[in-house]
């Protein structure tokens, strides 16, 4: 069983700048094939989780394994490279993910990063924009783009990669219903296939669309249940307890 | 003084408009749109030098009506064009003149204004006001995107392409940010507000961007991580040259030699 881990997080702690810790002591397994929602309120870190998994940042106490090897440092060199190829993060505000000319740009810089060579580049580029149903805006520059369709192309930008597994930080944050629905729908369609999708999110009307098991997060800033969302939707005080719902709120 | 900000706000949302418009107008049908943008570039850049070594005034009026004559091909409207380069650039080149206007060699006009150096004058703002106009009407036909790639096909360091993009990209984000803290004051402002104190906000806004410029820099850079960046830009090239774009960078280059050679010919 262990062969199937993805992620081992042991007593991970994270700290910005000597600030109070963004991380304080997550216990955390992920395997193989496993599609998880990090839930949790605003700032209870799991942005900072996310780029952890990603390895964009590294842990500044306890143990974190991924796919087996131990990370105690950002990966650099040919380990970044591994990494990368293996593990894709899509960033909460598009925006940040957005940086070159056009969407095509955006989607093909991953894989020329890469080393790819140009037609298998152009391949992954087509499949990926065709997947999140964007190839007409490929030549569109990122500012003339909805939220709904930079948020597309963000993912897009990452899928063009074909990361084993997909981390996404709240990828229907701020959309409007329809747009919110179809996303999910492409997310879950994403989970598909054995891929290994991370979600982190605070709406938790979509977990169970786009999950299979609910890890929440508290303001403590370390893991305080971890289950079946079924299971941990219906546990009204945790949710209560870790803000995720108000007591004015409907039960869901 | 109350609507100096709101001029403020007006001239950022005009900007982000223009530049909107801009990529419109250069995916509109025309025919330089037509044009690989690294022939339009080259054209572009022989115009630029012919004009920069030209010292007929006559000669450099036809090259700028050369120009308009591409403008009115490309479907590119006239008055943008015109206003574009003529409120700008050479009008602030001009005032730079101004001072040697008045160090210059006899015959002198009025109040010692020398005549040689006046016409100097003329004919440096007649190249400069050529030179970008050929510059804008490359702008205004070809998409920033295309234009980024043709500079990055042409050996510029694909570093300073990759910058240049950058730039231009967040700085909608920062433009759109302050529109935002613009209205944001305006929606909470009752009656008039002194200069002073419309400074002091602008000079608050102005440091609040540059923290989130700061921040916004340190986020792109890590998701240029998580994409595997590792310092060297690679771009996707997908340009090819036709007949007709050697056509018309050899219009270009014929053009220039022309306006070369009658310019030492012509006043």
């Amino acid at each position: 069983m262990s062969g199937d881990l993805v992620f081992g997080l042991r007593g991970v702690r994270y700290r910005y700048h000597g600030r109070r810790p963004a991380l304080d002591g997550i216990d955390l397994d992920v395997r193989r094939g496993e599609r998880v929602a990090l839930l949790g309120a605003n700032g209870c870190g799991k942005s900072t989780l996310l780029k952890l998994l990603d390895g964009i940042l590294a842990p500044a106490e306890g143990t974190m394994t991924v796919l087996g090897e131990p990370v105690r440092a950002v990966p650099n060199g040919e380990a970044a490279h591994r990494f990368h190829r293996t593990v894709g993060l899509v960033f909460q505000d598009p925006d940040v993910q957005l940086f070159s000319a056009t969407v095509l740009d955006d989607v093909a810089f991953g894989p020329l990063q890469l080393g790819l060579p140009d037609a298998e580049v152009r391949e992954r580029c087509d499949e990926a924009l065709g997947r999140m149903g964007i190839a007409r805006l490929a030549d569109r520059a990122p500012f003339e783009l909805s939220l709904g369709e930079k948020k597309r192309a963000a993912i897009a930008s990452v899928l063009s990669l074909r990361p084993d597994v997909l981390l996404l930080d709240e990828p229907t944050a701020s959309l409007d219903p329809r747009t919110r629905w179809v996303l999910v729908d492409l997310l879950r369609e994403l989970g598909a296939g054995g891929r290994t999708v991370v979600t982190a999110t605070h709406e938790l009307d979509v977990v169970p669309a786009i999950a299979g098991r609910a890890v929440v997060i508290g303001e403590q800033r370390r893991v305080v249940a971890d289950g079946p969302p079924a299971d941990v939707l219906r546990d009204r005080e945790l949710l209560l307890s870790a803000n995720l719902v108000h007591e004015r709120d409907q039960p869901l | 003084m109350s609507d100096w900000l709101e001029r403020t706000a007006a001239t950022i949302a005009g900007s982000i408009e223009r530049a909107v418009f801009t990529e419109e107008l250069a995916r509109a049908p025309g025919w330089l749109q037509g044009l690989d943008p690294r022939a339009k570039l080259v054209a572009c850049l022989t115009t630029v030098m012919a004009a920069g070594f030209l010292r007929s005034l006559t000669v450099l009026l036809a090259l700028y009506a050369a120009v308009l004559a591409a403008a009115v091909a490309s479907r590119t409207p006239l008055d943008l064009l015109v206003r574009r380069v003529w409120t700008g650039v050479p009008l602030f080149t001009a005032f730079v003149l101004v001072p040697s206007l008045f160090l210059g060699r006899p015959p002198y006009l009025a109040v010692h204004l020398s005549v040689p150096a006046l016409w100097s004058a003329v004919i440096f703002v007649a190249r400069v006001g050529t030179g970008v106009s050929a510059a804008v009407l490359l702008v205004l036909t070809t998409p920033w995107a295309d234009l980024l790639r043709a500079l990055h096909a042409l050996r510029v360091p694909p570093v300073f392409v990759l910058v240049l993009s950058m730039t231009y990209r967040y700085a909608f984000l920062l433009l759109h940010a302050l529109t935002g803290r613009l209205e944001a004051r305006r929606s909470r402002v009752v009656g008039a507000t002194r200069g002073g104190e419309q400074r002091a906000w602008l000079a608050g806004s102005a440091g609040a961007l540059l923290d989130r410029s700061f921040q916004l820099g340190a986020d792109v850079y890590a998701a240029m991580l998580a994409r595997g960046f590792t310092g060297e830009v690679r771009t996707l090239r997908r340009f090819r040259l036709r007949r007709a774009d050697a056509w018309a960078v050899a219009g270009a280059a014929l053009l220039a030699a022309a306006a070369l050679a009658a310019g030492t010919a012509l006043p």
